[in-house]
């Protein structure tokens, strides 16, 4: 047997309900490699003892019979879920120490599949981020905010918002984690550091417990090597939440993993011009139409597509998504839970300095952003009119759907960028969304699959946007791809 | 409409908002009880205290109260209504926003109609939408500092706006008693004035009849009827006073303070926010199928209006007294009771608005509390309609009752010793014996002074301590004098 970090999630949940290998000492062995790579700076929150509880519980329920599908599989979540077990900081010094008396519905549905927690993955600044840089908590062995790094180049970003999940996934310290997205914080990242990323139609996951950015667009998902684990990951954490969460889809969850090998002969992917302009990199290019290749060698049919307002999803995206945050945000005001300025005078004073002390220069710029376009007399000119723009996305999609069953195309215009090249230009990091940001805009499916290596053998990932709920056809589309290929199967050296 | 009644030469314009507080088991957007009087932060939930990753579910309850007051007063129940966020800063605002609808409410137009005296009076709604309530600051229990109860956070509230239709004070409170009855009738609202589930904000101004409407004050927070009429007088006179003084009128939001019999000025429209309404994303469109409403209206009791009605029709009862007994349901109930047992509507009727109300209202009673039941009041009516007791008579019989001395009608009448003279023999006797003493007043009356009549009535009632048939006595007395 390979070691235990090698084998993928299904193989892994497999040997843990054959009782192959016991969940305990499979989260020993993955919380050693989380101590062994600190330097990577992917954990906000471990607690071996919490997690050592989950995995002797795990090991009780296998033992008992009737244990869940996902047994003692070991996974970590992103610090914008909340949990009753580790703090929940949503990456930001608002929340440092925060403790949520309950866990977010995807976190308990998991758990209730069984998986065992091994802590919370940095993520950007509530989620406000590309690059994973805005994250402003010490990560663990950390004393002060670090950046993710990308085990394939330890100099450059993993991506972000979920830049944590990504990394410690493609390092192995983790078969899996959650992920959120809510312009393409699921498949950038997971297209950065080689490994597979899903994000559903939105409201097949339960918002509740998901520390709220953008509302409209906030999606959680899988992130994990294959489409498979993925499959199996999302069976588990999709459904109906409609006590909790009035945006939840009324559709029952799904077993992803029945369609993983339908063939493709026949299958119409729709390639919008639009996604391969001046701004794609050579070397994305290259990697992305290798992976078509693959598809008509599979009996796929390429059919070319428009999605003529790819690039006003930028603006768009950027005033729906900061308004959206500047109301989420109200509620960190220093009153009732989170940081409070140690030092002020009257209650504007409060909430001024507890809230410029609190929110990194990301977020800030959000909420004003964000403020702005709701203010009275610009609301009709900016939110009213992006909002307008949002809905002849969401068409342009139904259009191309007439032609096409699934839509693919590159996930980022370039590989993963060095560390701190982007920092100090916001609006460039903007632009690197324009790839991601319509199908998060329609709420439309999408999925990163690993598809080569571009220029400094950074990894490429290959977008899948499928229609309102067609994500077992995602995964199939992936799958397929990932058994004529093994660019998801590579490790990055050195772990 | 008669000309509205002016105000040293001004037109009084007045319009109204409402807050009532919906009488839902559970908050609007979460699961937390919403009961009155608990210990602070007892009641308030994850979702009330806006902790991170909580989102909000609609109480369907709220909607169907919402819905229920649409169809009692005539609205449109919006098909599709939309709720915004209200974004500001305040502590006892645990998002930062309030969850309102804005653009699109739930109940739109519609009217309210009620007596002003003898005068009918419409009012017309604008809207009436749901929102959530905020928490309370407490400034008084900690030195220095506040403190928050988010108690009643997320308590769902009916905002039920008026156009400027009000002419007065009177019309005003004429109104907001109305609107009052209305909510507590349909059972969307207990009504509860002191403890907040009912508040109205009055927009007040003033103007020359004619002319375009003027500035207006907002008055907030009128928790009680008297208030309200004393705080829309003053500020009336106000604004009047300002006018001819050659002010101009600043809009502003105003106080009444109940000691000083005044308003003041809590902040002017300068100071007035910028709340960047947008439509809340965590909820969607709330769509009410036609079904529901249906559903709505077969629920509904039989509405004070048609109550009426019925009680001219049924009962003979003017329309008045048909408009009267049903300013609450306990108080038609009452009437009901008391009018079928006794057969006599119109006696059942005026003993309910004259000795039953003048009594509750000294004491500020309701009517469920009065401690007259009306089986009691409905076998007193029968002693009188049968000639068993005087009708002032009864009102002794009532007192005893009221005060506790007794509570069966007949052995009251027993003990008082207030049976009516039925042996006629007897009443002749008194009746020859007052004949044969007063010869000046028979003459009198057989002059053509009726005056005289009465005089003699009189003394045969006096000598009967009461107790004689004033009908009776008349018969008798005119047969004998014929």
């Amino acid at each position: 047997m390979s070691e235990l970090h090698q084998l993928s999630l299904t193989d892994l949940a497999q040997q843990l309900r054959g009782k192959k290998i016991s969940a305990t000492e499979t989260a020993q062995h993955f919380l050693g490699r989380m101590r062994a790579h600190q330097d990577l700076a992917a954990f906000l929150a471990v607690d071996e003892e919490a997690t050592l509880a989950q995995a002797r519980a795990a090991d009780a329920a296998l033992a008992a019979g009737g244990a869940g599908p996902l047994a003692g599989v070991p996974i970590a979540h992103k610090d914008i879920f909340v949990t009753k077990d580790f703090p929940s900081t949503a990456g930001s010094k608002m929340l440092a120490g925060y403790r949520s008396p309950f866990d977010a519905t995807v976190v308990r549905r998991l758990a209730e599949a069984g998986t065992v927690t091994l802590g919370k993955l940095s993520c950007d600044e509530f989620a406000m981020g590309s690059a994973n840089e805005s994250v402003a908590v010490p990560a663990v062995g950390h004393g002060a905010p670090a950046p993710v790094r990308n085990p394939w180049d330890r100099s450059r970003t993993p991506g972000g918002s979920s830049g944590g999940s990504a990394a410690a996934v493609a390092a192995r310290l983790a078969p899996a984690a959650s992920g959120t997205d809510t312009g393409g914080s699921i498949r950038q990242p997971a297209a950065f550091c080689g490994i597979t990323g899903i994000k559903p139609t939105y409201g097949r996951a339960s918002r509740y417990g998901m520390i709220a950015y953008a509302s409209s667009l906030d999606q959680a998902g899988p992130m994990a090597r294959s489409a498979q684990d993925c499959a199996l990951l999302l069976s588990a954490l999709c459904g109906p939440d409609l006590d909790r969460d009035s945006t939840s889809l009324d559709v029952p969850a799904e077993d992803f993993s029945r369609s993983l090998n339908d063939r493709l002969d026949g299958l119409r992917i729709g390639i919008p011009k639009e996604f391969f302009g001046a701004g794609l990199a050579d070397d994305v290019r290259t990697a992305i139409d290798a992976a078509l290749k693959e598809y008509e060698k599979l009996g796929a049919r390429l059919v070319e597509i428009s999605l003529p307002r790819t690039e006003l999803a930028i603006p768009v995206y950027y005033i729906i998504a900061p308004a959206e945050a500047s109301s989420n945000l109200s509620r960190f005001d220093g009153v009732k839970f989170g940081h409070r300025a140690g030092q002020y005078g009257d209650l504007l004073d409060m909430y001024k300095r507890t809230r410029a002390e609190g929110f990194g220069d990301e977020v800030k710029r959000r909420i004003m952003v964000g403020t702005y376009v709701l203010s009275h007399g610009y609301y009709d000119a900016y939110y009213l009119q992006a909002q307008k723009i949002r809905r002849m996305i969401a068409d342009d999609f139904q259009q191309a759907f007439k032609n096409c069953d699934v839509v693919a195309g590159p996930v980022a215009p370039t590989v993963a960028w060095q560390l701190g090249d982007k920092a100090e230009d916001p609006v460039a990091a903007y632009l690197a969304d324009i790839y991601t940001l319509s199908a998060s805009l329609a709420g439309l499916p999408g999925m990163s699959v690993p598809c080569g290596f571009g220029a400094n053998d950074m990894p490429v990932g290959l977008q899948l946007i499928g229609n309102y709920l067609q994500e077992g056809k995602l995964l199939n589309v992936a799958h397929r791809l990932q058994q004529a290929t093994d660019f998801h199967l590579r490790t990055p050296e050195g772990y | 409409m008669s000309a509205p009644k002016l105000v040293q030469g001004y037109e009084v314009v007045i319009g109204f908002e409402t807050h009532a507080q919906l009488s839902t088991e559970s908050k609007i957007f979460s699961r937390a009880p919403t009961a009155f009087g608990a210990e602070p932060n007892t009641q308030a939930c994850a979702v009330d205290l806006a902790l991170p990753g909580t989102l909000p579910v609609m109480n369907r309850g709220a909607v169907e109260r919402a819905i229920r007051l649409g169809l009692t007063i005539g609205s449109t129940i919006a098909p599709r209504s939309i709720f915004a966020r209200k974004n500001y800063f305040y502590p006892d605002l645990p998002k930062g926003y309030q969850i309102s609808q804005f653009e699109i409410p739930v109940v739109q137009g519609g009217e309210v109609s009620f007596f002003l005296g003898d005068e009918k009076k419409s009012v017309r709604l604008v809207r009436a939408h749901l929102e959530e309530d905020a928490g309370k600051s407490l400034h008084e229990d900690f030195i220095g500092q506040s403190g928050i109860d988010l108690n009643r956070a997320g308590t769902p509230l009916l905002e039920i706006v008026t156009e400027p239709d009000i002419r007065s004070s009177e019309e005003a409170v004429a109104y907001a008693k109305e609107l009052h009855k209305i909510v507590t009738w349909i059972g969307i609202c207990d009504g509860n004035m002191q403890e907040g589930s009912f508040r109205c904000d009055a927009n007040v101004s003033v103007r020359k009849p004619g002319q375009p409407l003027g500035t207006r004050r907002e008055i907030k927070n009128l928790n009680s009827f008297k208030f309200m009429q004393q705080a829309i007088d003053f500020e009336v006179r106000w604004q009047i006073e300002q006018i001819e003084d050659g002010h101009a009128i600043q809009q502003a939001t105003v106080l009444f303070d109940p000691d000083t019999g005044e308003t003041r000025s809590m902040r002017t429209k300068e100071d007035a926010a910028d709340y960047r309404y947008f439509p809340d994303p965590d909820l969607p469109p709330l769509v009410i199928e036609p079904a529901w409403i249906e559903r709505v209206r077969g629920e509904l009791p039989e509405l004070p209006r048609a109550m009426a009605a019925r009680f001219v029709a049924d009962y003979g009862l003017p329309e008045y007294d048909a408009t009267t007994l049903t300013q609450s349901k306990a108080m038609a109930a009452y009437f009901e009771a008391v009018a079928q047992a006794c057969k006599q509507p119109k006696l059942a009727s005026n003993w309910i608005m004259g000795e039953v109300s003048r009594r509750l209202n000294a004491r500020e009673l309701a009517i469920e509390l009065a401690p007259v039941s009306a089986a009691q009041l409905a076998a007193l009516i029968t002693r009188i309609a049968d000639g068993t007791i005087s009708n002032n008579a009864g009102k002794q019989v009532f007192d005893a009752l009221w005060s506790g001395e007794g509570q069966d009608i007949d052995a009251l009448i027993e003990a008082k010793g207030l049976k009516q003279m039925s042996d006629s023999g007897a009443l002749e006797k008194i009746i020859d014996e007052v004949i044969a003493a007063n010869p000046d007043n028979v003459a009198q009356f057989k002059a053509g002074k009726d005056k005289a009549f009465n005089a003699l009535v009189g003394q045969v009632m006096k000598a009967s301590k009461g107790k004689a048939n004033p009908q009776q006595v008349n018969d008798l007395l005119r047969s004998k004098l014929a």
